[in-house]
């Protein structure tokens, strides 16, 4: 049996040491449960939607804007297209671009972070404050000048959205690994001359896991929103291709006669966003309980 | 004094017969009225779970006298302190007991009565000064605020006043310009001397000090000690002075009480209970307190202490005693009468314990013609271009312990650092045998890098918390081409010769205690064999008891493996129990050098003298007020304060 | 004077900043892709994709082209229209100002109630008013701006009740409080992105400066509770929160973009959206360098206060 000391420190009393893994402390919470059920939920529309949609994306199937026409459940849209069958399959679009461009952002940040924080010289002086120059900007002004000339395309979309979320992502993975880096093992390991590769990637990484996942996450709420925008503006990718930033878009000038068109993607994309906010609420929750938990 | 020295109010009544219905800023004078300070069965629990952290505690202490409350961590002894100014820190709570200050009771008071008892009955100064002044506020501002809050003095006039004249009791400069400033643009000694000068400021009758010295300096601690033994004397005051340090005691204090696992264990008259300490505990505690003397070695004693709810039953130290019988294990023992004011709780007190009393290290023979195995010339360091170390010359023999000493500021572990490639600013050469080596460790071959290893001070943060133990120790092996078979054999059977057990290698750090920690980073360090060990203050963050310990299985392991061992400290006495030869850095020069027997009986430098002076010794019960050597209020020397980690209570 | 030195450093390099961004915005309009093709599609004809280069001045070295609009913007420039000819500056006049003044009466209502929220919530935690506040903060801190907008517009003004009007009808030319009303809901919607954000650091910051040291101690002092918090924590907590304060005030210069769009005010955002579609390349540029000008402005300011706020920060210049 191990022993789980519990340390009396300064006269603040401890909890346990050993805890489970971030994870198992922020399911815990009911938070982020909704917050799970909801995103697999509206995930699981997005995925397997197509699948389930009744009519095609471009199907004409009754008069534009009506909404009670037989065998459709939300009615028609200004094309006169089936809401339902169009939301069902809009979701895949901005799903698919947010996560690809999360990922790519995330990476690079994290690199760029690592190496920043470890540097703590000149190096980690110049990445900032170029990190600091894509700070100065909006994201979605950022995105809209790309967007401008060159165009609406799926890569334009994902790179400036990635390009968007490396700064913040390498500040907080700077932070984080701040306070690893000036720990003693990785004295330890410096001393026996271990390469910076290996230090970053096995012994720093590991200790920053934490803070980069609520970050992932909140990158996540934030890629979609950007998408969304830009999809609601307009400059989403693809002309009536179905997606739902657009739907909005599309059918706003019917909002008060026939909603659907607007309302159902409305939902989707705020449950999708709260949804992703609330896991990273309580992963953040996990994450500073545990980092607070230890003995100094 | 004016109509508005004193406040009256309404209150509800308390658990005494006296009630809080003013708090006057008279004082109550020695012999007044009986013991200025009172405790009677006080027991605090942790909230949640009801389990008791201190039980069973009583003490008084009366006007002028200072009562040194001893333990280590988890030993309750801060939340005692604490509970004397009626507040118990988040997670706890003061469930029975009494607690008196000249016939107040400070349990069960409404917050405005407890307001009002705070900062003028009872005050309390803190372990670290640094946090504990607002970072945002002028410190003559945070002085006169306890004035005004209690309404001393009557007057702006005579709360400026005030201020002048405990800026002279504890001999900081009471210039506008100096209660000008801000905290952080004060030194740790003159921020804790702030502290001292708030807390004594409407004088109180009682004060609470928890651990005030730790992370000063030496000579700093000596000042700060002689302030406070001054203040009290003269104004009458009744000190708790809660810490861990035995030899402070032995200096500060009247009386002491010995803490363990919640309960005090021993208690009586410093001159007596350090000359013939009758609970076991006590004797441990220092046996393994290093002695400068040099009569005695340093004991440690395995094991630690139990944690709330963990308490057995019976006797908490009888698992650890080696007096131990069933009686012990059944009950715990009552209040003993050892002499008069001398009283202990053991079934059998003045047991003789099994201590070292042979003297470490041994006479060792050094070839002197061999090549040292570690070699300083000329060596000297810089931060960012700014010279720290100063031509330093030193070498370490095969098979020979050398001690750094100094204090913060001196350059010792700048010194080490450069040893072990871990700091690359440095000229001059350092050699290991006849080989030159490069300045950063990662420029030098892998075996030489195996060859010299380093042990780091904080225990805490010297391990990867998302490894094991085993991938931890074993590391060096791996990086030097071992197969993980190999590792993990040399792995176990290291962890056995540090007194862990081999099983401790599918664990993590968090899992262990300090010094299990420490031990498995000197695994770590000597599992590739090596010929050098640099250990950089590896027990300043650790319990008496356990930095015995350790010191104890470093001296052992020197000898065994034969290694040449750089030992880097600021604890003087320390170095009599485990170097052969002591070297004494100030300013980041060496100062002197010699066989250790010498440099601390009859040093040749101003300096050392001065230091070793200026260093509670744990046999000088009550020496006479020394005056302080002065190192400490030349401008020149103040130096930021060292923030020690220490696990405490 | 070492704050006048470091209130020169920064506005350096708050000019460097500006100077790296117009390279970037440069770039990603003129110089990576091709406007032209942009503009009349990809099926256009060689002849009038040249025609139209030399028209639009796209001709000359990417270098000189960048050099004379920057040179340009600085000088009160910003070039011309690329669909009408108009200056850029004749066609986004009042507009400016109607987004500015957007910006400016939704920070004037957002930071003192966020302020007043998360002080709130501290001194009060983990009771009701904490919780629920935290909840709300959470969702509304993760909703898109559109998505809040909209939802307002269903709620007070299409579907559910009919109190504001959907859409604001003001002309460029008249100045915004023309049609209070119309104001009301884009407002909110800014409002509501940054109250979540501001309320929630001011919070945290409140309570980290309530659990510190020196607040035990000040009150182990005896001192009053008032005095602890009015005097002790809050100018430590402010600090902290100052930083969030600007980046949430600069961020309204994005957020006008959609909200402007939603509600359709006639301000920069909604010229910039027409700009974007249109490729009026000029108009995009002019207005993303407007807006980092801003950022750039409102973080310095945030900057000197943080240092001016902080003892030991201001200490430390001299």
């Amino acid at each position: 049996m191990t022993v789980v000391e519990t340390a009396i420190v300064s006269g603040r009393i401890d909890r346990p040491v050993r805890q489970r893994g971030v994870i198992a402390a922020a399911f815990g919470l009911w938070r982020a449960r909704i917050g799970a059920v909801i995103v697999v939920l509206l995930v699981g529309v997005a995925v397997f939607g197509p699948f389930l949609a009744p009519h095609g994306a471009t199907e004409f199937v009754g008069p534009p804007n009506t909404n009670d026409v037989p065998g459709l459940l939300f009615g028609t849209d200004r094309l006169g297209q089936d809401v339902w069958s169009r939301f069902l399959l809009g979701g895949r679009t901005i799903l698919v671009l947010a996560v690809v461009s999360t990922l790519i952002g995330l990476f690079v940040g994290m690199v760029i972070g690592l190496v920043a924080a470890y540097d703590r010289g000149r190096l980690d002086n110049v990445l900032m404050r170029a990190m600091d120059v894509v700070f100065a900007f909006p994201n979605l002004l950022l995105a809209l000048v790309a967007v401008t000339t060159l165009g609406r395309r799926s890569w334009v979309i994902i790179l400036i959205v990635a390009f968007t979320a490396v700064p913040r992502v390498a500040r907080i993975t700077r932070g984080a690994a701040l306070g690893v880096v000036e720990r003693d093992f990785i004295g330890a390991a410096e001393a026996l001359g271990e390469s910076r590769r290996h230090i970053l990637g096995a012994e720093v990484l590991p200790n920053v896991a934490g803070p980069l996942l609520v970050e992932a996450n909140l990158r996540l709420t934030y890629s979609i929103a950007l998408i969304g925008a830009l999809g609601f503006l307009g400059f989403g990718v693809g002309l009536n291709q179905p997606d739902w930033a657009q739907m909005i878009n599309e059918n706003r000038a019917a909002l008060s006669t026939a909603p659907w068109g607007t309302l159902l993607p409305i939902f989707a994309i705020g449950l999708l966003t709260v949804g992703v906010g609330l896991i990273a609420d309580g992963l953040g929750r996990a994450v500073a309980g545990i980092d607070r938990g230890r003995p100094s | 004094m004016s109509e508005r020295s004193e406040r009256t109010i309404d209150t509800a009544s308390t658990r005494s017969e006296r009630t809080i219905d003013t708090v006057s800023t008279q004082r109550h004078g020695a012999g007044d009225d009986g013991p200025a300070l009172t405790i009677d069965g006080l027991r605090i629990d942790v909230t949640r779970s009801g389990e008791d952290i201190v039980d069973e505690v009583s003490l008084s202490i009366g006007a002028g006298e200072v009562l040194g409350l001893v333990g280590e961590s988890g030993s309750g002894k801060t939340t005692v302190g604490l509970a004397v100014l009626g507040h118990s820190r988040k997670g706890a709570s003061i469930s029975t007991g009494r607690v008196e200050i000249g016939g107040y009771s400070m349990l069960g008071l409404s917050a405005v009565q407890l307001r009002l008892t705070r900062g003028a009955l009872v005050s309390y100064v803190p372990q670290d000064p640094g946090t504990a002044l607002n970072p945002a506020l002028r410190i003559g501002k945070q002085l006169l605020e306890v004035l005004e809050t209690h309404d001393f003095g009557g007057s702006d006039a005579a709360r400026r006043a005030r201020v002048d004249e405990l800026m002279a009791e504890v001999l900081l400069p009471g210039t506008p310009q100096f209660l000008r400033r801000y905290p952080h643009q004060l030194s740790g000694g003159q921020q804790q001397r702030v502290g001292l000068a708030m807390a004594f400021a409407c004088r109180p009758s009682v004060i609470v000090l928890d651990e005030p010295t730790t992370g000063l300096d030496v000579s700093t601690q000596a000042h700060v000690l002689d302030t406070v033994r001054g203040l009290c004397r003269t104004h009458g005051v009744a000190a708790l002075y809660v810490t861990h340090d035995l030899a402070v005691v032995a200096t500060l204090a009247d009386r002491v009480a010995v803490m363990y696992a919640g309960r005090i264990v021993e208690e009586g008259p410093a001159a007596v209970l350090f000359d013939e300490p009758a609970h076991p505990y006590t004797r441990h505690l220092i046996a393994a307190v290093p002695d400068m003397t040099g009569d005695r070695g340093i004991t440690g004693l395995p094991g630690r202490a139990p944690s709330p709810g963990h308490r057995p039953q019976g006797c908490s130290f009888a698992p650890r005693c080696e007096a131990a019988t069933d009686e012990c294990r059944t009950a715990f023992p009552s209040v003993q009468l050892v002499t008069i004011g001398h009283t202990v709780r053991c079934y059998h007190p003045m047991a003789p314990i099994a201590i070292r009393e042979d003297l470490r290290p041994m006479a060792r023979t050094i070839d002197p013609g061999a090549d040292a195995a570690l070699t300083l010339r000329g060596v000297s360091a810089s931060y960012s271009g700014q010279t720290v170390v100063h031509d330093v010359n030193l070498h370490v023999g095969r098979g020979e312990c050398l001690a750094l000493v100094g204090e913060s500021g001196s350059g010792k572990t700048t010194v080490s650092r450069s040893v072990g490639g871990l700091h690359r600013e440095w000229t001059g050469e350092i050699l290991m045998g006849s080989i030159a080596l490069a300045r950063s460790a990662r420029d030098r071959p892998v075996e030489q890098r195996l060859r010299i290893q380093y042990v780091f001070q904080n225990p805490y943060s010297s391990l990867n918390p998302r490894r094991t133990i085993g991938e931890s120790v074993g590391r060096p092996l791996v990086v030097g081409g071992s197969s993980s078979a190999d590792a993990r054999r040399l792995v176990g059977e290291m962890l056995e010769r540090v007194s862990l057990t081999a099983a401790y290698a599918e664990r993590y750090p968090d899992q262990l205690s300090g010094g299990e920690r420490q031990r498995a980073a000197i695994a770590r360090a000597l599992v590739s064999k090596p010929e050098v060990l640099v250990c950089d203050e590896v027990t300043s963050a650790l319990d008496v008891l356990v930095q015995a310990a350790i010191v104890d299985l470093l001296a052992d392991l020197q000898s065994d493996l034969g290694l040449a061992m750089l030992f880097v400290t600021h604890n003087l006495p320390l170095v009599r129990s485990i170097a052969d030869r002591t070297a004494v850095m100030a300013d980041g020069r060496i100062v002197e050098v010699g066989p250790t027997e010498a440099v601390l009986t009859r040093p040749e430098q101003e300096y050392t003298r001065r230091l070793l002076a200026d260093t509670p010794q744990i046999n000088e019960t009550h020496p006479a007020m020394t005056v302080p050597t002065g190192l400490h209020d030349d401008p020149a020397l103040t130096v930021p304060a060292v923030a020690v980690p220490e696990l405490d209570v | 004077m070492g704050i006048a030195k470091f209130v020169v450093r920064r506005l350096l390099l708050g000019v460097l900043t500006l100077f790296i961004v117009s390279i970037v915005v440069f770039a990603l309009t003129q110089a990576l892709g091709d406007p032209v093709r942009a503009i009349l599609g990809r099926e256009a004809q060689p002849e009038s994709v040249l025609a139209k280069r030399e028209e639009l001045g796209l001709t000359r070295p990417v270098l000189t082209q960048y050099w004379n609009w920057l040179t340009g913007l600085v000088t009160g420039d910003p070039g011309t229209s690329f669909t009408n000819g108009v200056p850029v500056l004749d066609v986004l006049g009042d507009r400016i100002w109607n987004s500015l003044f957007l910006m400016a009466i939704s920070a004037a209502v957002s930071i003192p109630i966020s302020i007043a929220v998360g002080t709130f919530a501290a001194a009060r935690r983990d009771k009701a008013f904490d919780s629920a506040s935290s909840a709300g903060s959470l969702v509304l801190a993760s909703m898109p701006e559109f998505v809040t907008g909209l939802l307002l517009i269903v709620l007070l003004a299409t579907n559910v009740w009919q109190i504001f009007p959907a859409v604001v009808r003001i002309r460029p030319s008249e100045p915004p409080w023309v049609q209070p009303s119309a104001l009301v809901l884009p407002v909110l919607t800014l409002t509501l992105g940054v109250i979540p954000y501001v309320s929630r650091v001011m919070r945290a910051s409140m309570i980290e400066v309530l659990e510190s040291d020196y607040i035990e101690m000040a009150r182990l002092k005896g001192l009053p509770e008032r005095t602890v918090v009015w005097r002790h924590a809050l100018p430590n907590a402010i600090g902290p929160a100052l930083q969030v304060i600007a980046i949430n005030i600069a961020y309204l210069a994005g957020g006008v973009i959609v909200v402007e769009n939603i509600f359709n005010y006639p301000g920069i955002g909604l010229a910039l959206r027409d700009a974007v579609t249109d490729v009026n390349v000029p108009v995009v540029q002019f207005i993303a360098m407007l807006i980092a000008a801003i950022y750039v402005i409102v973080n310095l300011l945030a900057d000197v206060g943080t240092i001016l706020v902080t003892p030991r920060l201001r200490t430390g210049l001299r």
